[in-house]
């Protein structure tokens, strides 16, 4: 393993780490819920009455924070390099394991690893290893 | 009142992804990427939002009601499953696929991404057939 000491962003990796965690915790003390992005998303196609609207705000804050952050600043550089046929199955991917799994990165990784949840340690250490795999597979032996 | 509080969460999650560079595919990739040039500041951004997470799910699991009185709702599920074991691997060769997870997809969709906007589509399709099949299975 070689770290690549140009790419590493430790000061705004934490500091925007941290943003995260607030915004998890607002969402919990202020009003009781998980912020789990997966799970906010898909409860918004499964739903139950008078659970729409905090659900659809929460979305359209991560919705909006580009382009609120577009007014006082540039945004940061943003490459996919992967083509729209491996974008539509990764998509598919993440949509339907996500809601099996019941999390993804932020309501197991973030969210369940604060609670100490036995069960999102599991969920996160099952989707780095996969990522991982997917990633090297992909990259190392398909040579995509 | 709750859904004020529910937008600035969003607003500040996605600030949050922004700065730490997390909403750039590319990024996410480069920590995947362990056979590679790695980049640890994935692992940076999972330990400071939890560093600040842990104090605000104590205080939270000791509340009969969150401040603005609605019910507490933290998880209750304990059982590790195939679902959750299965589900979770699914998740993580579509993340390494593209480098897209939920939060980032939708920030993405906000930057105007055009490849953002058809992840969000094909999660989305993902997530529906999820509740065809559990509709279908509690029938």
């Amino acid at each position: 393993m070689q770290v690549d000491w140009t790419a590493f962003t430790p000061v705004t990796a934490l500091a925007g780490g941290a943003l995260i965690g607030l915004a998890a915790a607002i969402l919990i003390l202020a009003n009781g819920r998980v912020a789990g992005v997966s799970g906010i998303l898909g409860g918004l196609l499964q739903p139950r009455a008078g659970d729409r609207a905090w659900r659809a705000m929460f979305l359209l804050g991560l919705l909006a924070a580009p382009l609120l952050m577009r007014l006082g600043a540039s945004l940061p550089p943003i490459h996919i390099d992967a083509g729209l046929g491996q974008i539509v199955l990764a998509g598919l991917l993440v949509g339907l394991g996500t809601r099996y799994g019941a999390g993804c990165t932020s309501g197991h990784g973030v969210c369940g690893l604060s609670r100490f949840s036995l069960r999102s340690a599991v969920a996160t250490v099952c989707f780095m290893m996969a990522g991982f795999v997917s990633v090297y597979l992909l990259r190392h032996v398909a040579g995509l | 009142m709750t859904a004020l509080t529910a937008l600035l969460s969003g607003l500040v999650f996605g600030f949050g992804l922004l700065l730490s560079g997390m909403a750039d595919p590319a990024k996410v990739l480069a920590f995947l990427d362990l056979a590679g040039a790695w980049d640890p500041s994935l692992m940076l951004v999972m330990a400071a939002a939890i560093a600040v997470g842990v104090p605000a799910f104590a205080r939270a699991r000791r509340m009969k009601a969150s401040l603005l009185g609605q019910p507490m709702q933290l998880p209750a599920a304990r059982q590790i499953d195939r679902r959750l074991v299965l589900g979770s691997l699914v998740f993580g060769v579509g993340w390494g696929m593209a480098g897209i997870c939920p939060g980032p997809a939708l920030v993405l969709v906000g930057a105007g991404q055009f490849k953002g906007l058809v992840f969000v589509l094909a999660m989305l399709a993902g997530m529906l057939l999820f509740a065809l099949l559990e509709r279908r299975r509690s029938r």
